[in-house]
């Protein structure tokens, strides 16, 4: 048996690091330090998987799936290539090189979770910094619209409220806020709760940056808090060192969506003409921080990049892939370690099954069920090694710890077959 | 029958059984489920694990009800990410990109026989074939 120190878990967004897995028989035996969520990846991984390539549900071998595979995109007038936050940035890097080559769309998990907070930031900036500074001086700490206890389980710990940094030793030292519309685990845990009502994140975010430019508010009562609460919540914000808020999808998926953004970013800027204060998105996936990086660095845009016109194009709202689902452009669809089909409305749904799908995958999820072309894949960051980026754009080295299934390959050594043939077959 | 405000979203428990498999059994348990605040249930008049039809705009889905560990939030339902939730969710994206998964209207009758269908079900009902 073998013990292999500071693995990168392949989760959520937090990447922690720690990780310590024990390795026996080329087989994950035990786990020390992960989360219940990270202990069950690392244990479970073999459950529900695939082993053999699939053309509409018959087993296949790999160079027939990868045929295939290339002549569906070589010959779609207009694929989308969708998911990518599952996997490593190596991956997402040749996935970038297939939408070019076949004119396709290409876009990321990111435009379902915090693309609305990629849109707020552009229109308005943003003021970040990485998680070690948020542990190391943060005195201050605003959960709004997010629920770490259960989406991060360990980023209290480990890099926010409760972690022991370098200035700020730990929890005492540090005042939790809590904003949501239910009272969650984590806002049990706050010094305090401001319970929101629903769909008035961007009149309270706007309320309070009046209230700390302005001191007082002229309603007694903004989004079900009293006038006086907000003006209190201001002068703390103010009066803090060091403030961090982290955000989740409380504010990119409820009314206001990329306003309630620019509302939150407007906020901070504001702040820090009084102290320093700074936002950082909980992101959800373990790589789609990633994904949008190489995007962002390969084509200019983060998700929702459209290769149609032989250059990239960027229309959140028009080339994300929801929308052109919805709309029913695509005839062809690329999806490599997402699940869309768990996660998206109905109607996208019905159309997308209605196109030949290819999947990348290493378990059976509803969108393999409704594929026409399967490729199993190896676990990334516990069959494959590759990098991630975590919700602060640090990049980690993920580790394989032990091997794959006989002739299962990485997403990253699959993609570079399509591509390769299909440079030779669109010539 | 109450009206609800839907939201969606991340639990442990949907990290955990998403890890054993979209089609295990766990899965189902924890994902096909409708978080209501105590008063809610109540005035439902259904008890926790009896089974709930949840409406909206876009669509219909039974799940289980179970009192909610995060209360108080009397007027707002929760359902986990999943495809039990996706169903009730609007496809249009504002300019986004993004359905909005959060702050829907919603209706909450008591279903106690009518049945939870399994993925496989729900994909059929959704797409009008077998997959």
């Amino acid at each position: 048996m073998k013990t292999i120190r500071n693995v990168v878990c392949p989760f959520c967004g937090s990447l922690c690091d720690d990780i310590e897995v024990d390795v026996e028989d080329n087989r994950v035996v035990k786990v020390r330090k992960g989360c219940a969520i990270s202990v069950t990846k690392f244990t479970k991984y073999n459950e529900e998987r695939i082993y053999k390539p699939r053309i509409d549900g018959r087993e296949v071998s790999l160079e027939e799936a990868i045929n295939e595979a290339v002549e569906i995109l070589a010959n779609a007038k207009y694929p989308a290539l969708y998911g990518w936050s599952c996997t490593s940035t190596e991956a997402i890097n040749i996935g970038i090189e297939i939408a070019e080559l076949v004119g396709g769309v290409m876009d990321n998990t990111a435009s379902v979770c915090h693309g609305p907070t990629i849109l707020g930031e552009q229109d308005a900036g943003i003021s970040t910094c990485t998680l070690g500074q948020v542990k190391n001086r943060a005195e201050l700490i605003i959960y709004w619209g997010c629920n770490p206890a259960h989406a991060h389980p360990r980023h209290m710990a480990r890099y926010s409220a409760a972690s022991r940094g370098r200035f700020v030793k730990g929890r005492r030292e540090r005042t939790v806020i809590v904003v949501d519309v239910r009272k969650t685990h984590t806002a049990k845990t706050a010094d305090i709760f401001i319970q929101i009502k629903p769909n008035s994140d961007f009149e309270l975010l706007t309320a309070l940056r009046w209230a700390v430019k302005n001191g007082e508010l002229e309603q007694e009562e903004i989004a079900g808090i009293p006038a006086e609460k907000i003006e209190e919540l201001a002068d703390m914000l103010i009066s803090c060192r060091f403030g961090a808020l982290f955000f989740g999808l409380g504010l990119t998926m409820s009314a206001g969506k990329a306003r309630n953004i620019e509302a939150a970013v407007n906020l901070v800027r504001e702040l820090n003409n009084y102290t320093k204060f700074v936002m950082v998105p909980m992101r959800g996936h373990f790589n789609v921080t990633g994904a949008n990086e190489v995007m962002a660095w390969a084509t200019g845009f983060p998700f929702a990049v459209d290769f149609s016109r032989g250059y990239p194009f960027y229309n959140p709202g028009d080339t994300t892939f929801v929308d052109v689902l919805t709309r029913g452009d695509c005839d062809a669809a690329l999806i490599v370690a997402s699940d869309p089909v768990s996660g998206f409305p109905a109607e996208a749904i019905r159309n997308l099954a209605k196109i030949p799908v290819i999947t990348l995958d290493p378990h059976e999820t509803l969108t393999t069920m409704i594929s026409k072309v399967v490729i199993p894949t190896a676990v990334v960051g516990i069959e494959a090694e590759g990098s991630a980026y975590r919700m602060d754009a640090v990049p980690l080295r993920l580790k394989k710890l032990v091997e794959p299934p006989p002739g299962i390959l990485s997403d990253e050594e699959v993609l570079k077959m399509i591509l390769k043939k299909l440079k030779e077959r669109v010539k | 029958m109450i009206k609800v405000i839907l939201i969606t979203g991340r639990s442990l428990d949907q990290g955990v059984s998403k890890e054993l498999g979209k089609f295990s059994k766990e899965y189902m348990e924890k994902v096909a489920v409708c978080e209501l605040d105590p008063e809610d249930l109540k005035l439902l008049g259904v008890s926790s694990g009896q089974n709930v039809k949840v409406k909206t705009k876009y669509g219909e889905v039974v799940v289980k009800a179970t009192e909610s560990t995060q209360a108080p939030h009397k007027g707002i339902a929760f359902i986990p990410y999943g495809p039990w939730a996706s169903i009730l969710m609007p496809s249009a994206t504002e300019s986004t990109g993004m359905p909005s998964l959060k702050g829907i209207e919603a209706t909450i009758e008591p279903a106690k026989d009518e049945e939870i269908l399994d993925p496989e079900k729900l994909i059929k009902m959704v797409v009008g074939r077998e997959p």
